[in-house]
Parts: C-alpha cells; structure tokens; sequence
C-alpha cells in the first residue's frame, strides 16, 4: 500500500470509529447509566469541546461568568481532562447562536451542570484523540501517551491534537463511562489565576457596560419610582427636541429616549421624569410587608414527613417564629444590555443569566422568529440572581428597533434598578420542636411563608417591557420551585436526623411587590431559622450547640465539614458571643459550616465581628482558592443582608431607591478576619460554593448575637436599632417606613 | 470655633466687672470622693430614662472624640485663648466621673462647680442643665454610671492668659446662671410644658440657636434668634423663623427623628448629630419639644402663609451665573432637579430648605463642601461632599445661583468669607 | 470644545459642557477604568483622582475641570504598560469577584498610599468606606492594599482589635 492510499486508509479508519462510537452510544442510549450534567441534554461532544487544526482548543459552555470564576474553573477542567497547558483553552460562553442551551446560570449548579458535563466531554475527546493516534501509529491505544496537546508513541513519534482532529470527527455523542485521566500533571485542584481578573484590575474591557460598537447609540428607559407606578403624561415633545435627542419611544406605557450621547439622554430622562408618577392598582399594604404577606391566602404545600412516634408527654416543646424582609440584588452596577436591530433579526448583548430562556421571551415580545433573535453573553457586574438583566435587554431590543442598523446602548439609572428589579421576597418561619428528656429532638415541625422565588421570565409577560407595551403580555402565574431543589421551601428540609418530622410551604401566589430568585432563594432564610432554632433547642437541652447538632446528624461528610469548622475556629475554648451554623445546601450540594464571633457594643447596638471561620466542602475543588473567593464573599452579603438590609415601601411604591435609603456594608464594618478551611474530595462530583454560605453566615451570626446578649433576635436584619430596642424595653424610633 | 472665641472673649471681657465679686463667690468646696458606686446599685428602670435623657442632651456628641470610645472625653473646642478638652465623663475612677458623688454630679450639672471645687467653663452648658429635675439628674447618674469605666485621660484645658484663671467664672455665673427648674405655664398644654422645660434644660437648644452676648452668655433677650456656632448658623426658630413651609408640631417631630422633613430640608452639621441622637430619645420628649417650638414659630412668615410651590427662578439664574448653571446641572441635578429620582422620591426641593433663605450663606458653603453624612449608618439622607470637586471660585459660584434660583431674596454679600471659612475646616 | 488633561494627555472634547467627567472618560476617550454605578457619588465605583485627591467622577461636570489633572485607573500603569502597583496586588490577591468594583478601590486606595505607605489597618478601611462592593471581596480587597503598601516599601501597621 502507498503511503498515502495507508493514511487515506486511517482517515477513513477515524472516521469510521468515530461513526461507529456515534451510532454505539446512541444506540446503547437505553441500557446505558444517563449522561451527566449538561451532557444529558446536549450530548454530542462538539456542543462543547472544539479542536482546530491548529491545535487550539475552544471550551462552549451555556453558562455564564458572574464573577464567580467559571471561565477559569471550567478551563481548567477540560485542560485538565484534555492534558493540555490551561493556556492553550478558549472559552465560549453563553451565545444562543454558539453554545448548547443550558438554561439559567444559577442555584451554584454551574459545575455540577456544565463542568460535568466538560469534564466528561473532554475525557471523551481525548479517547477519541487516542484512539486516532493508536490507528497512526498502529500501537494499542493504552499504549500511547496523551500530554502537552499531542499524543505520543512510546518510541517517541508523536502527533499533535490539531493534526489529529482532521481525522476524528466530535460530532458524535458522549459516552458515559470514559475514565477520568490518570497520572501526569494536575491542572484540577490547582489555584489557577482567573482569567478574567488582568483586565478589570487595570481598565481593560471586561464588562458588556464597557462594550463601545461603532455608531453605537445611547438609550434610557423611562419609568415611575418603582414597580406598581407608571410615569404620568409627560411632555414628549419638549423632550423631542432636547439637543442631541434622536427619537422618544412610545408604544403603550413604554416609554425610551435615543440619543447620540448618554448624558443627553439622562438629561431628557430626567426631564420626562419631572412629569410626576402614580401607583397603579391596589395601594402597597401600610403595614409591614412581612406582615402582609403573612396575612394573605396561601395555597399549603407539604414539603417534607419523616414519620417517627408522637413525642412523648415529658416533652419540653418550644415554638419560634422568624422573618426576614424584603432583601435586593443591588448590583453595583446597574443593569445594561446593547442591542443591533438588522434586517428584521435583533442581537441584544446582555448579561442575563439564562440568555435561551431571554431568547424565547424576546422573540415573543418583539413578534419575531426564534432564529431572528440571538442572545450573546458578556459579563455584567455581580447580579446574585434575577435582577434587572433581562428586563433591560427587552428595553435596549425595543430601542434598537427604532433605529435599525444603529447599535444601541441603555443602562438602567441606579434608581432604576433600585426601584424595578425583582426582589427576594419577604419569609416568614415558624418552628416548634420537642426535646426528650435524653435531650434529643423527639419532634419536628418546619412552616414557612412565603412568595415565590422564580418569576425568571421564559415568556414576554415576565419581562417589564411586556406588562407596558401595547397591548400588554399576561406576566405568568407564579408558582412553587419543585422539591428537592425548592424555592421558598430550599433547604426547609432538614438534614438533621429527626423522627416525627413536618415541613409546610403556605405559598403566598398573590404578589404585591415585584420579587424573584435571589442568591440561594428561600435556603437563607431557612438555614436562619433552622440553624437558630437548633439553637435554641440546645440552650434548652443545656448542650453546647456544635454537639447538639453532631449529635443529630448522621451524614459523614456533614459531620466532618462541622468537627472541621469548630476546631479551626476554636470552639472548645470559645468565649462569650461566639456562634456556630451548618448546612448543606438545598440538602443535595455542598457543606458549609460558619463559626463567628461577635462583640456587640450595647450603647449603639453596633455589632463588631472579630473573626469569622468557614468549612466547606464542595465535593472535588477544582480551584481552592476560587472557592474561598466565593465562600468569603458568600459569608460577607449574607452578613450584610442579616445585619443591615430591609426593603422599605410606603402604600405607593418602594422607598428603597439609592444606597442612601437601601444600605448595605461598607468596609469599616467588615469582619476582622475571615478564614475559609476547603475540603477536597477528589473524585466526587463537583459542587458549586456560590450560594452554600448564605444560610450558615445568617445563623451564625444570629447564634453569635444571641450568645452575646443573652437575648434572641429572630426577626432579620439584627441591625443597631433591633438590637438597641431589644436591650432597652421601650420601642425604638419610628423610621418613614418600615420592611 | 466662633462658639469657643466667643466664650474666651466674653469671659476676658467679664473679668473686670466682676474680679472683686468673683473672689468673694468663687469659692466652693471639694466633695469627697466615693467608692464607684456599683452599676447593679441602679434601678434598670432609671438608667433607660437616664439614656432617653443623654440623647436628648446629646451627651455624646460633646464628650467623644473622634475617633474615640464613647464618654471617654478628649473632644476638643478650638479657642484663640487655648483649647478647651471635653471631660471623660465615663465611671472610671482615676480619669472620668466614677468618684463623683450623687452630690458632686448634681453640683456639676446645675451650677457647674466639679468635684474637686474648680470652676467649670460654661463650654458645658450647665447654664440649662440648671433648669433639669431632680428626677432628671438622678436618672442622668445612674445612666453614667452604669457606662463602661474608660480610663483614658483627656488632655488638660489650659487656657490663655487671663482666662486661665476658673475663679472668674464664678462672676460670669452670678450674672447669667439662673439656677433652678422652670416654672410651668399653666395656661399652656402638658406636652408644651414638658417641651420647654427639656428644650430649655437637657436639650440645650438655645446653646446653638440663641445668639451669644459680649460675654458669651446667651442673650435671653433674643432667645432663639439664630446664631453662629462651630461655623455652622443655627437658624433662627421664634417668629423669625425664614422657614418657607409652616413648621407643625408634626413635622418637626419627624424632623427631629428621623433628620429629614418632606416639607423643610435634611438636617446638616451638627443638627445631624443631634437628630441621630434624638432618634433614641424618648418619642413622647421629641414629641414635647416639637409641640414647643412650634408654638415659638406659630408667628413666623410660613405658620401664615404655608408656601406649596416650591420657587424656582431657573432662567433668571441661569441668566445671572451661567457658569454655576452648568455646575448645578453637572452636580446637583442627579439629585436636586425636578424629575431626579430623590425629587421623584418626594424629598424636599432645595427651595424649602431653610439654608438659602437666611442671611448668610454659611451653612449653604458648607453643605456643598462637606455633604451630609455619607450612607454608612441606618437609612437616611446622604449627600457627598464636594470640596475636593468644585474650587472655592465654584463653590461661591454654585451657593449664588442656588440663592438666585431657588430665593427671591437678594444675593449673599458674604460668599467668599464664608467659603475661605469653610474650606480652613477648623472653624475657626 | 472642552479641553481637559488625562493621565498627563491632554484631550479637547466636544460635549456638553455639564457633561459628568465620567460619561466624557468612557464615551470620549475610552477608558474604561471608571465605572457608572450610581452617577450620585454613593458607590464609588466612578473614582478618579483629581490633582491627587479621590473624587467621584460621576459628580464633576467636565467644564468644572479647567487646568486640574485627572487620573485613572489606566494612568496608574507606567507608560510602558506594566500595571500600576496595585493592579499588581489585586491580581496577586486575586481580589475580584464581578470585579466591577475594584477599579474604584484600586484609584482610591492609591490616593491613600501615595500619601502614606505605612497606614492602619483601620485607616485603610476609613479611607475605603466610600466604596461600596456587592460581592462580598472586602476582605480581600483589604489583602490587595496591604500588598501594595508593602511593595511600596511600607506596610499596614497592624493595631490592637477594633473595640466596641
Ligand atoms: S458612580 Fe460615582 S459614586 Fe457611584
Ligand atoms: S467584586 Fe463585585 S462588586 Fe466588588
């Protein structure tokens, strides 16, 4: 045989594996364990993993980068699997147009989805490289040795992965069961530096804000204050012919300015704006909005049983009930979106977090074909769940749609996103509990209040723009987040070894204020009051609270995550306002376990944090430090929203408009120390750290004040004037409004 | 400060008057120190009064320096003549009050003669202290005393020259000290009565708003007519009030507590500090004393007529000061222009609020420089300063069109004094 | 035309002249440095330095400038492109999460340490508390400036416990 007739002959050899593996996996689809992650649903190796003939190697991912150091944790994972330098991946992330549709970025499943699935697409590819190299080099495949992008024979010959590729096709579907690669250099479980920290450290383009496409025109929106307002008749024409004014856009209640220069259109914004506003519908309840909530119908959801025998008559019960406000995202920087209206088609760049779900309800509130429609991914500042993204990528579609050909640019005013993003709804929990005299839980009972926590839009009705134009999409009907994941009732279940054991959502479906997912959902307020009760059931039982809880529980990685957090922290020898917190969250993803203490000056009410310690374990840690980054930054929001944070209303609209009025923490507040301990598990399956502190930094920060003051605050935020009023028996000062 | 200069001067002014008298009169005796009495020893009913009253009081605000531990003293008031240092007021026993007597504190707040005999100087404003209850003052004691003991020394007031010398005080006391509580009027409401005597007493209001005579005594004559004070105008609140909105007891009240009126303004400078601190007082005193004062300003201009539209001249501003025009419309329109989310928030337009109505443009400079306090505490008005944005050229630029916009009144003839006074930041 | 000087360059720049420095920083001359993130000088995100002093770019109308020099994060790099030192630190500390922020940090912490390169640990916190993070990277942020005041041949003096 000539040469080349042999490696004409090997092509098609590829060629045909590659077929045959196609058709083998496809065909075995039924008897074969189920892909996992994201793979599951978008099986075929090149939806997320492409060779070029240069050897380039370019990672796709649904997903999106919220400052959450995705890029670099999923690069490395296929630069680990691929056994290649992490600086030879490219990453793509979510493009309608170019990457498998993975839904939303949320619920820190971003690793267990897509990380799986690259991880196990990458193993697949580099088999498929092997084998390839095997036939060139006519070796058994266990004999050629995969490093450094290309594969080699024992006897030195060696192709690299770009010359291979031409003869294997990744248009085939994964296989589940390829084994991880062993031996040579590791890349997972490495402190790689992000890849997207150079440019924001030194002014590069790293955010869609900064994004500047030539002609590129500016937009604002134009609203009331808040949700449930609208803008009263303006005086359109006055504005029209404001300098640089291009067009003022009205269809229904919709209303935008273009301009040839942002601050010209934040110029006509205000003046339009100076028309005056009015609630529409229902005044906001006068009470506090907890209240209301509570007040209102609820549809009872059971969540969780656990039968055991009925407690004892000797049972000592105690009952509790905690609340938490209204809490915001409060993006630093507000929401934008860049939208190029051509040829009947719309590409709105926007940092949504699910950009095929924005797809879908674009389409449907600009009337246009899927495939006319194309949503491109490109970070935004920290969103912590449904913010205003999508809602502003609607805006910037409707604007461009009014200049076609032209770029157009429209970031919301902070006021803006102060006033219309959805918030984390108001909760309520009431627990009761029954101590045996052995000082075990002998009974159980968990219910909680609640509104949604999705009203993520996958229709035009879920967007504001929707509810304005003319004529009006019907937002659609809330309803409960499936167990085991959860919405309001996330983590409600107890991971504690209970008998005689109840859970009940009272799902509150009537909303009087605009609310959605917010970072970890109803998990922080649950963990509160699950982690604070358990508290209080071993203050009661005169256990001290870490061995209360080992006591009742059962799962060994949760024991571990907890014995590792107290003696870190120092808990044998803890003094006065020390408290301790621990969950797993959504009881299916990682372990965290937050120890703090407090000292808290009784004249102000201000409450000063030493130290903070943390354990974590989110099964194998792809890059440590990226997870301590979250953790830390997990446990200092969560502070912030636990010690500081109420949405305020009045019976019109929401009041929270600025930092002014919608505090958070500022640095002078701040922990003194915050240590995070990360527990590797090579091996098991990857899960995310982004929303696990959330619940144990809200508790143990409640624990900590508790044993501080020697009184028990139960109602969120435990801010200077709850802690005042709760050392002085008077009430303390009326604000303007209340949460 | 001009407080402070004013003092020091009238008190050098007093010395000749009164040098024979004050021998006569200047000598008080040593009380002897007690044992710290113990923080259990008082009733837990007593020491929340006690706080509700030292926030009234403000106790804090004078005693803490900054940076500093609460009480602990070491705040200092700059003078031409030396620099007078706050006590530690904290029941340490060796560097605050924690050997003081019940005796010697009351001798202390109501004649202001301490412990150990000496003159204090009437920085301390026993000279309404004076007119508190015996019920007051214990409770004021017990609330000290229950304090954290502190040690921590506050510098030594040593002033200059002829002041140095405490005895004289004692003449400037028998002139201006009118010892005792007040009697009520009872032709006037409980809630009234209550108002006068912690407005006169604890609160100390005049101590600001009361213009000061040749011997830095307040002048009772003009009680409540607006003064200058740490470089800041307390404005007037009798019936010269320029207020342009009526000033009910209502508003004042949510005034005083939260800091901020939808009808007047944010509170700015010290009132900043004194409507924090008022938001722990006790709601029925703010109450009392908002129901008192407004009936002081019942005879001013706005208790008349309550002005609803908001003046705003912006052509004829813009005309006179086009320069600062475009300031404004760069820096403060964000916020201050109608159609700005804190104007759509129904905050009060900067027509209503009473800095760009009284005659002098101090507190307009200084709120432009400084701002209001920045949003690190619980919700409330923020305002960023602007003295590192805007040169002094552009501050007196910005403070003359906001007279000239947002006024009728004619223009400040002290802009460039009051900025070069500002942009100094001692107060002096 | 507004003329105005940037990072030692001088630029003329046709906008309006109440035009925010900020919005005339990111539209006109294309830095990105500066951050639009509340345009009410509240977060901080917006700073730059003016004749060496922090100030919120969001609140300088662009004809109040004159002949003062502004500088951003850009200008805090030497001209042959290596970062500034704190852009070092930052990234050394991995001191970002959205990283929207930091740009803001990085500018106003350098006016703190091109005053004093040996700080308290609570004067560095005092000098930041303008700036506003939402993700929680305080702490790290914290790391990063103690970083920098070593690598300028400093350091942040460590004090007793903040006390109550
Ligand atoms: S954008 Fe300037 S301070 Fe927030
Ligand atoms: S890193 Fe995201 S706001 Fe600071």
């Amino acid at each position: 045989m000539s040469r080349l007739g042999r490696r004409a002959l090997l092509a098609n050899g590829a060629l045909v594996v590659a077929f045959a593996l196609s058709r083998g996996a496809l065909a075995q689809d039924t008897d074969q364990p189920e892909l996992p992650g994201g793979l599951a649903k978008s099986p075929l190796l090149d939806s997320w993993i492409s060779v070029g003939a240069d050897g380039q190697i370019t990672v796709f991912t649904g997903k999106v980068e919220l400052g959450q150091g995705l890029k670099t944790a999923l690069i490395q994972i296929a630069a680990h699997e691929l056994a290649v330098a992490p600086s030879e991946v490219d990453i793509v992330t979510a493009d309608t147009a170019r990457t498998p549709d993975e839904g939303v970025t949320a619920g820190s499943q971003s690793l267990q989805d897509s990380g799986t699935a690259i991880l196990n697409a990458a193993a697949n590819v580099r088999v498929l490289l092997a084998e390839t190299a095997a036939w060139r080099f006519a070796l058994a495949v266990d004999q050629i040795e995969m490093r450094d992008g290309a594969a080699y024979a024992p006897d030195g010959r060696t192709i690299g992965y770009g010359e291979l590729v031409s003869g294997a096709s990744l248009h085939v579907a994964a296989k589940p069961d390829v084994p991880r690669r062993e031996g040579g250099a590791r890349v997972i479980g490495e402190d790689l530096a992000r890849i997207d920290i150079p440019a924001k450290v030194s002014g590069g383009e790293a955010f869609l804000q900064d994004m500047r496409l030539p002609g590129m025109l500016h937009a604002r929106v134009v609203r009331g204050p808040s949700d449930g307002t609208r803008l009263k008749q303006a005086n359109i024409e006055a504005v029209a012919t404001m300098p640089g004014v291009l067009q003022v856009i009205r269809n229904g209640r919709f209303t935008a300015i273009v301009a040839d220069d942002e601050w010209r259109a934040v110029k006509a914004l205000y003046r339009l704006q100076a028309a005056g506003w009015e609630r529409i519908g229902e005044p906001l309840p006068a009470k506090r909005m907890r209240e209301a909530i509570r007040g209102l119908p609820a549809q009872p959801v059971p969540i969780f049983h656990y039968p055991g025998p009925p407690a004892p008559p000797e049972a000592h019960t105690l009952t509790a009930r905690y609340s938490r406000p209204c809490l915001m995202h409060g993006s630093i920087g507000p929401s934008c979106a860049v939208a190029l209206w051509e040829d009947d088609s719309v590409t709105v760049w926007t940092h949504s977090q699910g950009v095929h779900p924005l797809r879908t309800a674009l389409a449907e509130l600009l009337g246009l074909a899927l495939e006319r429609v194309r949503c491109v991914h490109v970070e935004g500042a920290g969103c912590y769940g449904h913010n205003g993204a999508d809602d502003v990528a609607a805006d910037a579609a409707l604007a461009a749609r009014a200049v076609p050909g032209q770029p157009v640019r429209l970031q919301w005013m902070r006021e803006q996103e102060h006033g219309w993003e959805p918030l984390g709804s108001t909760m309520t929990v009431e627990m009761s509990g029954s101590l045996g005299l052995d000082g075990r839980i002998v009974a159980w009972q968990h219910e909680v209040w609640s509104n949604t926590h999705s009203t993520r839009p996958t229709t035009a009705g879920g967007l504001l723009a929707g509810a304005e134009v003319e004529p009006p999409f019907v937002p659609p009907r809330p309803l409960p987040i499936r167990l085991p994941e959860g919405g309001a009732a996330r983590n409600s279940t107890p991971i504690y070894d209970l008998p005689n054991a109840r859970g009940t959502l009272h799902f509150v479906e009537e909303m009087p204020v605009r609310v959605s997912a917010l970072r970890s959902l109803g998990a922080q307020m649950n963990v509160f009051a699950i982690e604070s009760f358990m508290d209080e059931l071993a203050q009661a039982a005169a256990i001290d609270p870490v061995a209360f809880r080992l006591a009742h529980l059962r799962d060994e990685r949760a024991r571990e995550v907890v014995q590792i957090a107290a003696e870190r922290f120092g808990w044998s020898a803890r003094g006065r306002g020390t408290g301790f917190a621990f969950a797993r969250y959504k009881n299916l993803a990682s372990y965290c376990a937050v120890a703090m203490d407090v000292r808290i000056d009784r004249e102000t009410g201000e409450i000063h944090m030493p130290r903070v310690v943390a354990a974590v374990d989110c099964g194998e840690a792809v890059s440590p430090d990226g997870i301590r980054n979250q953790i830390e930054g997990g446990i200092v929001q969560s502070l912030s929203w636990t010690m500081r944070e109420s949405v305020t209303f009045d019976t019109t609209h929401r009041t929270s408009f600025d930092w002014s009025a919608y505090p958070i923490l500022r640095f002078p507040a701040m922990p003194g120390r915050v240590e995070v301990h990360v527990i590797d598990r090579p091996k098991q399956p990857f899960l995310g750290p982004g929303e696990a502190a959330q619940g144990p930094a809200a508790a143990a920060l409640a624990n900590a004040v508790a044993h501080a003051l020697g009184i028990r605050l139960r109602d969120m935020p435990l801010s200077p004037e709850r802690i005042r009023a709760a050392l002085r028996p008077t009430p303390a000062a009326p604000r303007q409004a209340a949460g | 400060m001009v407080r402070g200069t004013r003092l020091a001067g009238g008190i050098a002014l007093a010395t000749a008057a009164s040098l024979l008298l004050a021998f006569a009169i200047a000598w008080h005796p040593e009380i002897e120190p007690t044992m710290p009495p113990s923080p259990s020893s008082f009733a837990r009913k007593l020491v929340i009064e006690g706080e509700q009253l030292a926030k009234l009081g403000n106790c804090a605000g004078c005693h803490t320096a900054e940076p500093g531990r609460p009480l602990a003293g070491g705040r200092s008031l700059a003078t031409p003549f030396g620099t007078i240092f706050a006590a530690n007021i904290t029941p340490d026993a060796e560097t605050g009050i924690g050997t003081w007597s019940r005796a010697a504190f009351d001798r202390a707040m109501r004649r202001g003669i301490a412990r150990n005999g000496k003159h204090l100087y009437p920085a301390f404003p026993y000279d309404h202290f004076t007119h508190a209850s015996d019920g007051d003052v214990e409770a004021l004691y017990a609330w000290l005393m229950t304090r954290p003991a502190i040690a921590s020394r506050a510098p030594e007031t040593r002033l200059d020259g002829v002041v140095a010398f405490r005895p004289l005080i004692a003449g400037w006391n028998l002139l201006f000290l009118g010892e005792g509580p007040l009697e009520p009027d009872p032709a006037r409401s409980s809630d009234w009565n209550r108002g006068r005597a912690l407005a006169e007493g604890l609160a100390h209001c005049g101590g600001c708003h009361t213009p000061r005579n040749r011997f830095g005594a307040e002048d009772r004559s003009r009680a409540y007519d607006g003064a200058m004070v740490e470089g800041w105008y307390a404005p007037p609140l009798n019936a010269r009030s320029p207020a342009v909105r009526r000033w009910t007891a209502d508003r004042l009240h949510l005034y005083l507590r939260t800091g901020l009126s939808p009808t007047h303004a944010a509170a700015a400078g010290p009132m900043g500090d004194v409507t924090r601190a008022l938001a722990q007082a006790r709601d029925e005193d703010v109450r009392a004393i908002a129901v008192y004062f407004a009936s002081l300003m019942s005879q001013a201009p706005a208790a008349r007529q309550d002005q609803h539209d908001a003046m705003d001249r912006q052509l004829v501003a813009q005309q006179a000061h086009p320069e600062a025009a475009v300031l404004f419309a760069g820096a403060c329109a964000v916020c201050h222009e109608p159609g700005a989310p804190m104007m759509q928030q129904g905050r009060p337009p900067l027509a209503w609020g009473t800095p760009l109505q009284v005659d002098n443009a101090h507190d307009t400079v200084r709120i432009i420089m400084e701002g209001l306090a920045s949003p690190a505490g619980p919700a409330g008005p923020a305002m960023p300063a602007f003295a590192d944005i805007l040169d002094d050229g552009q501050v007196g630029a910005l403070a003359a069109y906001l007279r000239a916009r947002f006024t009728d009144k004619p223009p400040w003839s002290d802009i460039g004094a009051a900025v070069a006074h500002a942009r100094r930041g001692d107060g002096k | 035309m507004i003329a105005l000087t940037v990072n030692g360059e001088t630029h003329q720049v046709d906008v309006d002249p109440d035009t925010p420095l900020l919005y005339v920083l990111r539209n006109e001359l294309a830095l990105n440095g500066a951050k639009f993130g509340c345009g009410l000088g509240q977060c901080g995100a917006c700073t730059v330095l003016l004749d060496g002093k922090p100030v919120y770019s969001c609140l300088v109308p662009v004809a109040a400038l004159r002949t003062r020099k502004v500088r951003t994060l850009e200008g805090l790099a030497s001209p042959d492109g290596t970062p500034g030192v704190l852009s070092i630190a930052f990234e050394a500390e991995q001191a970002a999460q959205c990283g929207y922020c930091i740009a803001g940090m990085i500018v106003r912490a350098q006016a703190l340490l091109e005053r004093n390169t040996r700080p308290t640990a609570d004067e560095v916190r005092a000098h930041l508390a303008p700036n506003l993070c939402r993700c929680g990277t305080h702490m790290r942020i914290l790391r990063a400036v103690h970083r920098a005041a070593e690598m300028m041949g400093g350091g942040v003096r460590a004090v007793a416990e903040r006390e109550p």
